[in-house]
Order: structure tokens, then sequence, then C-alpha cells
């Protein structure tokens, strides 16, 4: 579905050019729920925007269902991004339009037309269960609504790709749980290929199947999401797995002691 | 007071009234051009120009650092082409449409500006044009600022023409010069004053009412 193959990118700041992304090559297979873990900074953003070149790399190429993203002219590309759903940490939805108004956003951008629209977008709001709230304004929502309208935003335009940068991050857990059972229950249904960047472990475990690992711009490891927990490999891998571990570890010792008592 | 008086002051209120009007809209349409190029012509704009930019950028700058009587006097051979005279309120709408655009540029910028990139990159992924993302995403989200800048910047106006009368331009300033300062009627010097404080009230409110029925409408509960 996603091949990504020897994708560089720098930003030229005051200090100098400051490599941000390192030869990448990646292969994410149709279908996928994609996971790409990284600490703060290693390029997990810039990453993701090159998918739908909010981004643009200085080298490289992506190749995203057969067509080659890197090489699409402007007009070309905006019709690729109409069929590649994205969706923010911050949701950024539009506070001037309603949470109906939001939803109809891309078709709207598609030129569809008024009756369609209505459907479709009736249609989506019910997947996220958020049917009722079609005339409020995003004002009047709660985090994990407003993710729910980013979604279905996202999602209203029958993409075939969908990218989430932290879009759990500003969630509580209780919230982030729903949120991604909401993914995972799309993935199913429509046959959608997700990426998702996280920091989180369990965002990872909880929805993903491969992932990468990203380190100072350069993938340190790919592999199922499992073999990640069991088996990790790079330095990376093995600080945010040993987080756990070590939380493990204090658990059995406080359950003992409780054991003991 | 008598009524050649009032009839004085009425026509001299249509006529800063008339100014105003007109002056704002053409003004207004101008400033939305600058201000809306300026930001999208901006480093990491969606129709980034920095050459353009800077230019329009200097030239709003220059005209603005110009005091306005001045501006009026360079512009007079403009209004001369355009209207076919110097004097009278027709003739100071073109000085004073001129001289507030870039103005109005600048405020309209800045509450452009306050629309987060996030909004923008939004609407960028979805496929919009740069067409599409101006004129429904950066400037309906900016409207409450917009309103409440371009309050600001019709409310300059008013004072503008007030200067403008002093130089020909007719109006209530006019009035206050030629008959307030020139000949010593302190009753027709208070009352455009007066008629001129509420004039730009009146304004103010209009814009308060204005951004607070669009806020009410977004950020409160029903
Ligand atoms: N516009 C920019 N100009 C200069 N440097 C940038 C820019 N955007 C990102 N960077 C730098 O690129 C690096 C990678 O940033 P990126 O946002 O991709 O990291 P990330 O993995 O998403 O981090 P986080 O988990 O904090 O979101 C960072 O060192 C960052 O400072
Ligand atoms: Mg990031």
């Amino acid at each position: 579905m996603i091949h990504i193959s020897n994708l560089s990118k720098s930003y030229k700041t005051a200090k100098g050019v400051i490599p941000v992304l390192q030869n990448i090559d990646l292969f994410i297979p149709k279908g996928d729920i994609f996971g790409i873990i990284g600490f703060s900074g290693a390029g997990k953003s810039t990453l993701i925007r090159c998918l739908n070149r909010l981004e643009e790399p200085d080298s490289g190429t992506i190749e995203i269902g057969g067509k080659v993203i890197t090489d699409l002219p402007e007009k070309e590309l905006r019709q690729a991004r109409q069929k590649i759903g994205m969706i923010f940490q911050q949701f950024n939805l539009l506070d001037a339009r309603t949470v109906f108004q939001n939803v109809a956003f891309p078709l709207e951008v598609a030129g569809h037309p008024k009756p369609f629209i209505r459907a479709r977008v009736r249609e989506i709001l019910d997947l996220v269960q958020l049917g009722d709230k079609e005339n409020v304004y995003p004002f009047q929502l709660s985090g994990g609504q407003k993710q729910r309208v980013g979604i279905a935003r996202a999602l209203v335009n029958q993409p075939d790709l969908l990218l989430s940068d932290e879009a759990t991050s500003a969630l509580d857990p209780q919230t982030t749980y729903s949120i991604l059972e909401l993914l995972r229950e799309i993935n199913r249904q429509l046959k959608l290929t997700i990426v998702l960047i996280t920091h989180e472990l369990d965002v990872l475990q909880h929805v993903c199947n491969n992932m990468a690992v990203i380190e100072n711009g350069r993938i340190v490891e790919t592999g199922t999401v499992e073999k990640f927990f069991l088996n990790p490999e790079s330095d990376t891998a093995k600080r945010f797995v040993h987080i756990i571990d070590h939380y493990r570890e204090k658990r059995s010792v406080m359950e003992g002691v409780g054991a003991g008592i | 007071m008598n009524n050649d008086l009032i009839d004085l002051l009425w026509e001299g209120l249509l006529e800063t009234l008339y100014m105003v009007f007109w002056s704002s809209l053409f003004a207004l349409a101008m400033g939305v051009v600058l201000g809306v190029t300026l930001v999208v012509t901006d480093k990491g704009g969606i129709l980034e120009a920095p050459k353009l930019n800077k230019v329009i950028s200097t030239v709003i700058n220059g005209v603005r650092s110009l005091p306005l009587i001045i501006l009026i006097v360079l512009l007079l051979p403009l209004s001369r082409l355009i209207v076919g005279t110097t004097l009278g309120p027709t003739a100071a709408i073109v000085s004073l449409s001129i001289g507030a655009a870039p103005f109005l540029g600048r405020i309209i910028e800045s509450a452009l500006k306050e629309v987060s990139a996030g909004k923008i990159e939004a609407a960028k992924a979805v496929g919009a044009t740069p067409f599409t993302i101006i004129f429904r995403v950066l400037i309906p989200e900016a409207m409450p600022a917009l309103v409440r800048g371009i309050t600001i910047g019709i409310i300059g106006i008013t004072e503008f023409t007030a200067v403008a009368g002093a130089i020909g331009a007719g109006g209530l300033g006019s009035l206050a010069i030629r008959f307030g300062y020139q000949r010593f009627r302190e009753d027709v010097l208070i009352a455009t004053v007066l008629l001129i404080i509420l004039l730009v009230q009146i304004i103010q409110w209009s814009g308060d009412l204005l951004v607070k029925s669009i806020n009410k409408k977004r950020y409160k509960f029903e």
C-alpha cells in the first residue's frame, strides 16, 4: 500500500541545516494499522506529514496505492489528498462551522452535490456516534467528541488511508480507549489502512499490528508489535519497553509486599 | 439654535456620512485584498511569495508613514483625474480611500493571522485549493477579529474625514473649521464635535453588537 524509499528531509535554521529524516525506507501493508513510535523530536510528525506532503521531502519517493505522491503536481496532489484522511492532536476543527458543516467540508471541496453531502455526513456522524450533535459548534464539545468530529471529517470522503498524528495525546485514558476502539472498528469495517503516530505504548499495544521505531530521523526497527514488546532490538525500543518492565516489576514487588502482610 | 444652523449641521452630517460610507467601502475592498495577500504570501503561507510580500509591506509602510494631510495633497491630482475636481466630499473619497487602505490592510492582516495554522493545515489536508482556504476557512474563522478591526478602521476613517474637512472636503470637519475656528462660533463647534462623537459611538456599538452576535453563535451554549 505505502512504499517509502530513501526519504530524507532537513530543516534550515539559523544554526544550520538540521537533518530530520534520513534515508527512510518503509513498507506499510494495505489494511494494516501501522504504528510509528519514537521519542519527542525523533521526526514522527515530519514523516507522517510527508505522506500527504504537508511537508515537502528533500529527496526520496513515497508511493501510496500505486501513485507516486512525491511526483504529483499541485492539482493532482490536491486530488490525492482528498483520499487521504488526517486527524490531528489539536483536532483543528473550524469554529465558524457546526459539527455537520465541519464534516461536510471535505465533500464541499470534492465538489459533491448538497443532497449527497447531507446523506453522507449523517451516515458518518452516526458511525462516530455524534448523530445528535450535528448542529452544535465545536466549542460545545468535549475533547473526545471533537476528535470524533475530526475522525468523521477524515473519513467522510471515503479515503483509502488515514493518517493520525498523536490523535489521542490530548485525551484522557478513558477517552483515548474509546477513540482507539473506534479506529479499530473503522479499520475492520471499511478496510482502511491507518498510519498512527504515537509516543504511548498503550496505543500501540491496543490497536497496531505492525510498527516501526524512529530514532533521530532514522527507522531503527520494524516488525510486529508483539516482537517489539518481546524482543526489542533498537535502543529506543529497549528504552520504551524497559519503562514498562520497570513498572511491572515495581508492581509485582508491591503486590508481593501486600501479599506478605 | 436657529433653523439655519440646524440645516447647516444636517448638511454637514450627511456629507460626512457620505464620505465615511464610500471611503470605508473602497478602503475595505482594497484593505481586504492587501491583508489577504500579505497573509497568504507570507513565509509559510498558502501562496508563499516572500518578494511580493516584501514589496507590498514596504509600500504600505511608506503610505502609512505620511501624515494624512500630506497624503491628501499628494492625491489631489488623482482626485481630479477620477472625479474631475479636487474639492468637495466626492473628491475627498478618493484620497480618504487610498489613505485608509493600508491602515485597513494591516488591520485585516493581523486579524487573519489569528487563525491557527492547524486549521489551515486541516483544510490543505483534505485537498482544498488556496481559493477555498481563503474564502471558506481563513476569512470565516477570523470573522470576529475582522469585524473588531474593521470597526476601528471605520472610526479611523471618520476621523480622517474631519481632517479632510480642513482642506475643502466638506462635512462636519469643514463646519467645525469654517464656523468654529474662523468665525468663533462656539455653538457650531460644540455641535459638530458632539455629532462626531455620537457617530463614532454608533459605529463602535454596531461593531461590538456584530462581534457579540457572531461569538454568541460560535462560543456560547444554546
Ligand atoms: N518547521 C521546522 N523548522 C525547524 N525545525 C523543525 C521544524 N519542524 C520540526 N523541526 C525539528 O525537526 C525535528 C523533528 O520534529 P517532529 O515534529 O517531526 O518530531 P516528533 O517526533 O513529531 O516529536 P513530538 O513527539 O514532540 O511531536 C525536531 O528536532 C524539531 O525541532
Ligand atoms: Mg509530533
